[in-house]
């Protein structure tokens, strides 16, 4: 469902995508590992265009999305991302931060993404907070309100930056247990993440990145199990 | 003291008490069209200036150039001697010229602090917007707008006063304002003292007043976004347009 090829990203001078080929099925969970500074974030990023392609393409379901004709906010409708610092809109209950976007983008009616909003707030466990404001929650119940507003939009993939990388650590489990939820019922993820135990666990591939580059990739058994790299087995050696 | 005191004339004032409330009345009007429009205009420059569309960009970093680079006394007499009968072929009178000037100066420094605002606010916010499909538009007016008018507040309010006082110099163009009153006066009774005191204290209970007004709006929404405190603020914004 995404596929691609050649992708490189310069920051003026600095090349930070150095030539990523990579295919992600309908219902996969692709998990990207790998020192920072490598280009996590930026691979992510590319993929609903919140950085700017430099060369190479990336399809989504057969469309080029980097392309002049390319309605971007068509396309990103249909990619949640769900940022490491959250970004709930602080100016907005946890209800507004949900329905906004389905009511002005998919133009669904008040009631229709309310009921969808509530849906969403059961799954992600926090229904009581429907009338708080972002202020008033816990990083971990943001992160979690952050999942679910990108969910409202109903999108074919979820782009997760290390969700879980500003959170203190007892708040950890309860967003990776949505995710997780999230893994089950079939949603297509790519997510990027320090947690090496939701990777082995959850990941159906697991990308390492290094200098730009996708230098090893595999199952979670073979890329943990026996690194073919020495870059892998060097960085895993650090964080496990 | 006592003899100076006993030698001012206060009646005069008196006497001429209907031009000073006329001369109230105009100033704060040209305040209030011109802090209005300012900030109308202001908001499109502010955001021309972030612009990366390099035809939008230059005319609105242009104009907030020569705007804040130039004396606004030179733009008033500009634009009710020059600009005005250019185009309409004869003055539209003080009121239209001075209230014109003062927007359009307003404006430029208006731009400048809302552009500062919408720059304040965490890259993030616009990411996520746009990341849930939002076209830049609606994202700035539903996500960057809303909050970064909190942050404006502050210096917006400064520039009202700002305005309020600059606007005294639409004398030169014999406006009736404040400041006109004053003169009318002085020249009557070929006396200084009264006339121009009398001006100035006018002056301070208006910047006065609306200093309190902005503290207290500021101070209602500085801190949280909370509702029962935002509720409070619609509260007070109702009374004071009914007050
Ligand atoms: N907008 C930008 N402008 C310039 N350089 C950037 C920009 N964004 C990222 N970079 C640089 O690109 C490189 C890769 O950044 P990226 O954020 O993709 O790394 P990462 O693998 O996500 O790292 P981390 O684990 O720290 O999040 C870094 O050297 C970074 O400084
Ligand atoms: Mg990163």
């Amino acid at each position: 469902m995404i596929k691609i090829q050649g992708l490189h990203k310069s920051f003026g001078k600095l090349e930070v995508l150095r030539g990523i080929d990579c295919e992600i099925s309908e219902k996969e969970v692709v998990c990207v590992i790998g020192p920072s500074g490598s280009g996590k974030s930026t691979f992510l990023r590319c993929i609903n265009l919140l950085e700017e392609v430099t060369k190479g393409s990336v399809y989504i379901d057969g469309v080029k999305i980097n392309s002049k004709d390319t309605d971007i906010n068509e396309i990103r409708k249909e990619v949640g991302m769900v940022f490491q610092q959250f970004n709930l809109f602080p100016h907005m209950n946890v209800l507004d931060n949900i329905t906004i976007a389905p009511k002005r983008i998919r133009k669904m009616h008040e009631v229709e993404a309310n009921d969808l909003a509530y849906q969403l707030l059961e799954k992600v466990g926090l229904r009581d907070k429907a009338s708080a404001y972002p202020e008033q929650l816990s990083g971990g119940q943001m992160q979690r309100v952050a999942i679910a507003r990108a969910l409202a939009m109903k999108p074919k993939v979820m782009l997760f930056d290390e969700p879980t990388s500003a959170l203190d650590p007892e708040m950890v489990k309860e967003v990776l247990d949505v995710m997780k939820q999230l893994a089950k019922e079939g949603m297509t993820m790519v997510v990027v993440t320090h947690e090496m135990g939701f990777a082995r666990e959850m990941g159906d591939r697991v990308l390492f990145m290094d200098e730009g580059v996708i230098m090893e990739e595999g199952t979670p058994s073979e890329v943990f199990g026996q690194p073919k790299s020495v870059r892998t087995q060097d960085f895993l050696s650090k964080v496990l | 003291m006592i003899d100076f005191l006993d030698a001012i004339r206060f009646d005069m004032i008196w006497n001429y008490k209907e031009l000073f409330i006329r001369g109230l009345w105009i100033t704060l009007s040209l305040t209030a069209v011109g802090y209005v429009g300012g900030i109308i205009l202001g908001l499109f420059l502010g955001i021309g200036k972030l612009s990366k569309i390099k035809w939008i960009y230059y005319p609105a970093k242009y104009y907030v150039d020569f705007f804040r680079g130039t004396p606004l006394l030179v733009q008033i007499l500009l634009i009710h001697l020059a600009v005005i009968p250019s185009i309409f072929g004869h003055s539209l009178g003080y009121f239209v010229s001075g209230a014109t000037a003062l927007m359009l100066n307003c404006a430029a420094y208006n731009a400048e602090i809302i552009r500062a605002g919408i720059q304040s606010i965490e890259k993030g916010q616009m990411e996520a917007a746009r990341s849930l499909g939002m076209p830049q538009g609606e994202a700035m007016r539903f996500i960057i707008l809303p909050q970064a008018f909190r942050r404006m507040i502050p210096p917006l309010g400064n520039e009202l006063i700002a305005l309020l006082k600059d606007s005294s110099l639409v004398t030169v163009i014999a406006a009736n304002d404040l400041l006109y009153a004053g003169k009318v006066v002085a020249g009557a009774y070929a006396r200084f003292w009264e006339p121009y005191i009398t001006v100035a204290i006018l002056y301070l209970l208006l910047t006065w007043v609306f200093t309190k007004v902005i503290a207290y709006v500021e101070r209602r929404y500085s801190n949280s976004y909370i509702p029962s405190q935002r509720r409070r603020i619609f509260t007070f914004g109702r009374a004071s347009a009914g007050g």
